[in-house]
């Protein structure tokens, strides 16, 4: 068998380590959630809001993300192409690179050593191992790319190679720097543009990284679980070309109203609202294949999760648009509505998909049965619960917040000063911290289930393996 | 076509991305932070300021305070001017934020006197008591590097003087925050501009208010002035306020408009209606027999 020569044990370390930053990253999380209700828990200088923060995103992004992107990009390649990886020592390295990466933005960001900058705090030291890692990953994948035994390139390539090439350029040009030491340097951009740079890399980060990414999971994932093909490979197409396209006009959308000249502000309002066209694209592509199978919601964990992902990555792809639009962007930014929307998108979108991801694959390497579908039915509910705990207390609170920043007396005076629209979060964000703790629980069954799935699960039947070794 | 031929697909996906990416990102380079939006009157920052945005950097700050004023009138009448590009020019990195979990800083600057910077950085709940802000007071224990902030001013091409690094010895991160929340939004003189002037005559509306009543707005005194003149009116920050004998329309006046060089802010913001109220608390609370 062909498949014997796949390199599996790569997938399988970086499941492993995907998964433990995930842990980290949601940890964080819940614990700076109970900081910005009490500052008694903010212990200075290392342990505080400020300072963990941006290891939460970054812990998230990086090392949950892009972790979870290694992972089953490296699968997916081998079974669309057919070969095995280009080089089994460069993925080696990429492993170990990876996790002294992690470490080390872990170690630096909580020293302070940060460039302020979000999604992007880590100094230029770690930049460049970020760039290294980047560069390893993207030979081995575009090198197997071009030994593939199967001439058409599925769907998921596309997005690889698109996430691959749009990582790269965002992140080198957003690192642009002069360093003053080995941990402190400043932008090479200033103010406003550096602002406007900023914003295009943040926000596309958002697309090749937690976008293209996921999408690229869920072409591959979701028809090898249901059974049953893309309901159609024109619209695919349509909605890959165009999404590709529309999303780097829109990083202004995040800068409405500042000193950003006004025309990209309106280039970036009207790409937002263009966006939700090749989002829904994906979105029903996905729906459409359930065609005749919608009962498999009922009968595959699988199914469950992707389509719950497909669904929130549907309404993230519509609340993004309409925050874009100049007076809805006045009412709600700066408030607790926008981290709402976030977490709508890595909770409920990018880490559904990639639960199902995972779910599929580890099993399948193993040669084992998932240990517990009960355990994974629990795990679904806790972390889809948790999660809309968690973005609809936010979502009451920021218009709540917005309203009373906005309300005014007759003689044109603020009904409100700051202090009295501050103290009305408290108890949004007491329930907030609550829907983390839930989604965490969600987290460490997950754990637990892919734990005894690897020591205990049942080994599979050669005859569902050879069947499952089909591409 | 682009299907089965890898190369092609990488050299579509990157002219795709491209696109977008040089209309909005590049091209606006050639217009931001030029001549056509300089402001005369922005200055870079001293070295003891650059030092405070570092260590506001380092402490991560922007995670919960933006920098940037919106043309929008809640936000002008909350904090101040709107925020013009050419203010910027000098900041590197930009340090807008995106979230306002405590209040926008961008006009910070000079709206309060150092003492007041002190003491809230020590401990914010002193002064606002439900704040959720982490005290800072740690931060006057840390002493400046000279060298360190030396080449920092070199890397930024900014100007300073061999006076200015020496006095550094005798500072610490403390005495650069606060520096630095005061260069804030200062470089333009826009709190002269936007000055209030009341016209008219100023009549109290609350003149022969019962003493109930007055009492009653005791919470608006705790919230607003207590922080600075004393929760007895004792003063610290501010001066006392028991015993002096403005009349009201003075009393308002000052409230109102605020006194720019003194560091005693315009609550104008709080409406006639509560200035009024305030007003004739301060000015019955020694007559209370408190």
């Amino acid at each position: 068998m062909e498949s014997q020569n796949y390199n599996y044990a790569i997938v399988r370390s970086f499941v492993v380590w995907s998964v433990v930053w995930g842990l980290v990253a949601v940890l964080v999380g819940v614990i700076v959630s109970f900081q910005m209700i009490d500052p008694d828990l903010n212990f200075p200088p290392y342990l505080t809001f400020g300072r963990l923060r941006p290891i939460h995103t970054n812990a998230g992004i990086y090392g949950w993300g892009v972790g979870v992107i290694f992972a089953t990009f490296f699968y997916i390649v081998q079974r669309l192409c057919k070969v095995p990886l280009w080089s089994d020592k460069l993925a080696k390295f990429q492993l170990w690179f990876f996790n002294a990466t992690i470490i080390a933005s872990a170690v630096t960001l909580l020293m302070g050593y940060t460039t302020s900058k979000e999604y992007h705090e880590m100094e230029w030291p770690i930049d460049l191992m970020i760039i290294i890692l980047w560069v390893a990953f993207a030979i081995n994948i575009i090198m197997t790319i071009f030994k593939r035994k199967e001439e058409q390139m599925y769907i998921s390539l596309w997005y690889m190679m698109a996430a691959i090439i749009g990582v790269a350029i965002l992140f080198v040009t957003n690192s642009a720097a002069v360093p003053v030491s080995l941990f402190k340097s400043y932008s090479a951009y200033a103010g406003t543009n550096d602002a406007n740079v900023h914003w295009w890399f943040g926000h596309n980060a958002v697309a090749m990284a937690l976008t293209a990414p996921p999408l690229a999971m869920f072409y591959y994932f979701l028809p090898k679980s249901t059974g049953v093909p893309i309901y159609s490979h024109r619209l695919s197409i349509v909605a890959f070309w165009s999404l590709i396209f529309m999303y780097l006009w829109t990083g202004a959308h995040h800068l409405l109203w500042t000193p950003v000249p006004d025309w990209i502000q309106t280039l970036a309002m009207a790409f937002s609202v263009m966006l939700i066209a090749p989002s829904w694209g994906s979105v029903f592509n996905g729906y459409l294949s359930m065609n005749g199978q919608w009962h498999q919601m009922r009968e595959n964990y699988l199914v469950k999760f992707l389509i719950l992902g497909i669904t929130f990555y549907g309404l993230q792809t519509l609340q993004g648009p309409m925050q874009a639009i100049r007076t809805f962007s006045a009412f709600i930014h700066y408030t607790d509505w926008v981290p709402a929307h976030i977490h709508m998108g890595t909770m409920g979108w990018v880490s559904m998909i990639a639960f199902a991801s995972i779910y599929f694959l580890l099993p399948r390497i193993y040669g084992r049965e998932v240990y517990s579908i009960p355990l994974a039915n629990l795990q679904f509910w806790l972390i889809l619960i948790g999660q809309l705990i968690w973005s609809i207390s936010l979502w009451v609170a920021g218009v709540l917040q917005a309203g009373m920043w906005n309300a005014m007396n007759p003689d044109g005076s603020l009904t409100y000063t700051f202090m009295e629209t501050m103290v009305e979060m408290y108890p949004y964000w007491w329930a907030r911290a609550f829907g983390g703790l839930v989604y965490m629980l969600g987290l460490i069954i997950f754990i637990y289930n892919l734990y005894m799935t690897i020591t205990k699960g049942k080994t599979t039947t050669a005859q569902t393996a050879v069947a499952e070794g089909r591409a | 076509m682009w299907e089965k031929k890898p190369v092609l697909l990488l050299v579509m996906a990157t002219a795709a991305i491209l696109v977008g990416t040089i209309i909005t990102m590049v091209l606006p380079f050639a217009w931001v932070n030029t001549d056509a939006d300089r402001i005369e009157g922005v200055k870079p920052y001293t070295a003891l300021q650059q030092e405070g945005r570092d260590v506001y950097i380092r402490e991560g700050c922007n995670n919960c305070h933006s920098q940037t004023v919106r043309p929008l009138v809640s936000d002008v009448l909350r904090y101040g001017e709107y925020s013009k590009s050419g203010e910027f020019v000098y900041d590197r990195p930009f340090l807008w934020g995106s979230k306002r979990t405590g209040p926008d800083l961008a006009r910070l600057g000079g709206k309060y006197p150092d003492s007041w910077h002190y003491k809230h950085m020590e401990s914010p709940r002193s002064m606002v008591p439900k704040t959720n802000m982490p005290d800072y007071g740690w931060l006057s224990e840390n002493q400046l590097d000279p060298q360190m902030i030396r080449r920092k001013m070199e890397t930024l091409d900014f100007p300073y003087t061999e006076e200015e690094i020496k006095s550094l010895n005798s500072q610490n991160e403390m005495d650069a925050i606060v520096a630095y929340m005061q260069k804030l939004g200062s470089d333009i003189p826009w709190r002269d501009s936007v000055a209030t002037t009341i016209v008219g005559d100023l009549v109290n509306p609350y003149t022969g208010a019962d003493q109930a009543t007055i009492s009653g707005w005791a919470s608006l005194y705790s919230e607003n002035c207590a922080a600075c003149h004393g929760a007895q009116m004792e003063g610290e920050i501010g001066p006392e306020l028991v015993g002096d004998d403005y009349d009201d329309e003075i009393l308002f006046e000052l409230i109102y408009t605020g006194i720019t060089d003194s560091g005693m802010p315009s609550f104008s913001s709080l409406g006639t209606d509560k200035v009024w109220k305030l007003t004739n608390y301060i000015r019955t609370y020694k007559a209370d027999g408190k």
